[in-house]
């Protein structure tokens, strides 16, 4: 039987893997790929604590999540290759602009 | 009744404001000269009015509360004026000589930069000096006192683009600093003491002298409260050790010598020590102290203008020997002859000084025209010019001889009583009369040297200067005359009884006038004329005059008959001459003793202690934070996954906290 329990633990390591790319990755595109799925282990909570409460609020909310993905990931991506165009990189470790 | 009395001040208030405000726009120097002259004029109006009310009551004293000012717990006080004889008289002399200069400072000042200013001014200062004297309460006249102050300052500093001038304005003001501090400090004094000790809390002049005497005759804390007062009357009268400021106010525009130097506000001292005649009677060391430090500056100012050469300062010292006399007088407990004196002062001086005026304006102008640079106000510069300035010779001449106590004019009924009064008081001593009857013959001496150095002898003006001078034009003749005829008779009101007596009983109306305000004190404290002395009356007023006639005779011969004389007598005597020529040094003395300790203070203040230590403390604090800075700023790599690290670790930091506490 798969309780709840499953999907939280799955929806934690899926976070934690998206982390952990966020943190270690230089490609931003892949460290933007991380964040998706952060975002989407944070859906897949909500609907499973939805479906086990009976409440449809986090259902909304993953719609609202979805919307703001899609919303980043087109803003995100136009960010990258504007970003390549001047520097001929997508490596974070370029992008150090924002020091002293 | 007397319940309009606030126009008077209000008038050369409004006068003030208007040429202050519009003057620049109004440009024409009739309409702004007219202004300002229409709004004294109109006090002077209002003035008489009163004036003559008051002749004619019964009741002496009117008090006038216009609206309460500050009422704080115990301590009441009122925007109220105060209409006695002593506050009549001196709104009349106030309001009265001003209307003439300010008649006068229209010619004077023609074509001056700043014309409206100068007017604005002085009709701020008159609404001050109406304040001073009109107020009901202390507080009310230290609003005056310090308007007359802050007026004098910038009327001595009007030619400001003048170093001498903004330092000698810098200086009035100081120096009158000083003194006000002292008024503030016995006003407190007398406050607390009055309120705390005997339940009267009150700076209302009327109920001070009937509650004064709760303090008890004699005691310390009159004796400190007096001197306090009599400090702000140094300050502000120019009495020894605070006289310096006076002679440097002469770089004023020379009405304003007139009006403010000499007629009215340095008299302020006098008025105010008669308006708590009362208090100051009660302490006999305050009065000894006030009676010697006059007889000391009428002394001692008189050795000082004796070898002066520019018209203005031998006129300037002439005002502090004179106000020495008035408190010489103040001290001997004969208020009312300080005061006459005062009055007939305010006649014969304003007319010296707007008399010399004349003549510098006609030098000036001779100077102008023949393009020279001698200096107008230099004595040696001048000489033979009574033929050419007619009536500023006379008026001048006139005014000389009723300041040197010629019989008959007003300066000798006033300068006489003083020295009876000096002489015969039972405060008084014949010590104090000597010292002021040496000082009226120096008096005579000086002014003689003045007259005839100006007007009489060969004439030394430069050759080319010479004909280029001439009299005055009528606006600034009329108030000489004015004040001339003052000066020949305003004696007359006060005649000393064995005078009167030798036509046909003539009382002293002005004794009698003044009565209300002063006989009170004089008869609680046995202030009186000794009667034992009465025989030596005739005598000492023969021997005053006898004086003051060597002192006209030793001019005479000084400067008229034999001119090579003074260098004879400077190369004889040039160690003492040039002490006195430098004013013994009084301001050398002053310089090393306060002036230069203070700012050799300001400066290791400035240097030591501000840019060391406050400096030091602000910018360690700056240094601190940019060091600590640049340690954590390392921190701050511009890499994103380096921030988002730390997101992480702190919130999974906070996450632990929540689950294992």
């Amino acid at each position: 039987m798969i309780t709840v329990n499953h999907y939280l633990v799955l929806s934690a390591i899926l976070f934690s893997i998206g982390t952990f790319g966020v943190l270690t990755r230089r490609n931003a595109i892949v460290i933007f790929m991380c964040i998706e799925l952060m975002l989407n282990a944070v859906n897949l909570t909500f609907i499973a604590l939805s479906n086990h409460l009976g409440n449809l609020d986090g259902q909304i909310f993953v719609f609202f999540v979805m919307t703001v993905a899609a919303a980043e990931a087109a803003v995100g991506l136009a960010l990258m290759i504007a970003f390549f165009r001047n520097r001929e990189s997508i490596d974070v470790e370029d992008f150090n602009l924002l020091k002293w | 009744m007397y319940d309009k009395l606030w126009l008077i001040p209000f008038f050369p208030l409004l006068g003030s404001v208007i040429n202050g405000l519009l003057g620049k726009k109004i440009k024409n120097e009739k309409v702004i000269g007219g202004i300002a002259t229409l709004a004294i004029a109109s006090s002077f109006a209002v003035s008489c009015m009163y004036f003559f009310q008051l002749l004619g009551d019964p009741v002496k004293v009117h008090e006038n509360v216009l609206a309460p000012w500050i009422t704080v717990g115990n301590l009441q006080v009122d925007w109220g004026f105060l209409l006695d004889p002593l506050s009549a008289l001196m709104i009349m002399v106030v309001s009265g000589v001003g209307s003439l200069i300010h008649l006068y400072s229209i010619g004077y000042m023609h074509g001056e930069e700043g014309f409206y200013r100068y007017f604005s001014y002085l009709n701020l200062f008159c609404f001050s000096m109406l304040m001073l004297v009109l107020g009901n309460n202390a507080l009310v006249m230290f609003i005056g006192w310090e308007g007359v102050g802050l007026c004098s300052y910038l009327l001595i500093g009007y030619y400001f683009h003048k170093k001498s001038a903004g330092d000698a304005a810098k200086k009035a003001f100081v120096v009158n600093r000083i003194g006000d501090f002292g008024f503030l400090l016995g006003l407190f004094t007398l406050y607390w003491t009055l309120g705390s000790e005997h339940g009267v809390w009150t700076l209302n002049f009327v109920q001070i002298a009937e509650h004064g005497h709760l303090l008890g005759a004699g005691s310390l804390v009159v004796t400190v409260v007096t001197l306090c007062f009599f400090l702000g009357a140094t300050g502000k009268s120019a009495q020894i050790p605070l006289f310096t400021w006076l002679p440097d106010a002469m770089e004023g525009p020379t009405p304003v010598s007139a009006l403010i130097h000499a007629a009215t506000m340095v008299t302020a001292g006098v008025y105010m020590i008669g308006r708590m005649n009362g208090l100051f009677a009660m302490s006999p060391d305050t009065m000894m102290v006030i009676a010697i430090v006059g007889a000391a500056t009428a002394l001692f100012a008189a050795t000082i203008g004796m070898a002066q050469n520019d018209i203005k300062r031998v006129l300037a010292y002439s005002t502090v020997s004179q106000l020495g006399y008035m408190f010489l007088a103040m001290g001997v407990g004969a208020f009312t002859a300080g005061i006459f004196h005062l009055m007939t002062h305010a006649f014969f001086k304003a007319c010296l000084f707007l008399g010399s005026g004349s003549v510098i304006h006609a030098m000036h102008y001779a100077y102008h025209k023949a393009h020279l640079h001698d200096d107008a106000q230099d004595m040696r510069n001048m000489g033979g010019l009574w033929k050419k300035m007619p009536v500023t010779w006379i008026t001048f001449l006139v005014s000389t001889l009723a300041i040197s106590g010629i019989p008959g004019l007003s300066g000798f009924f006033s300068k006489d009583e003083i020295l009876w009064m000096a002489f015969s008081s039972t405060r008084g001593g014949w010590i104090l009369w000597a010292v002021g009857a040496l000082a009226a013959g120096m008096t005579a001496f000086y002014m003689f040297r003045l007259v005839f150095m100006t007007f009489h002898g060969t004439g030394r003006t430069h050759a080319k200067a010479k004909d280029h001078v001439h009299e005055s034009p009528l606006v600034i003749t009329l108030p000489l005359m004015v004040l001339g005829a003052l000066a020949l008779v305003g004696g007359w009101i006060g005649v000393p009884k064995p005078i009167g007596d030798l036509f046909g009983g003539m009382s002293n109306h002005f004794e009698h006038f003044l009565a209300p305000v002063f006989e009170h004190t004089q008869e609680l404290y046995g202030i009186h004329a000794q009667h034992s002395l009465h025989a030596f009356e005739w005598p000492l007023m023969g021997i005053s005059v006898g004086i003051a006639l060597v002192g006209i005779f030793l001019a005479w011969v000084m400067y008229i008959k034999n001119p090579s004389l003074p260098g004879k007598f400077v190369a004889a005597f040039t160690p003492l001459h040039r002490a006195v020529f430098n004013k013994w040094y009084v301001d050398e003395i002053y310089d090393a003793l306060f002036v230069n300790p203070t700012k050799r203070l300001g400066t290791f203040l400035w240097k030591g202690f501000d840019v060391v230590v406050i400096d030091g403390i602000v910018n360690g604090f700056g240094k601190v934070a940019h060091g600590l800075s640049r340690a954590l700023r390392h921190t701050q790599s511009g890499y994103v996954h380096n921030y988002a690290m730390s997101m992480v670790v702190g919130l999974v930091v906070i996450v632990a906290i929540y689950v294992f506490r």
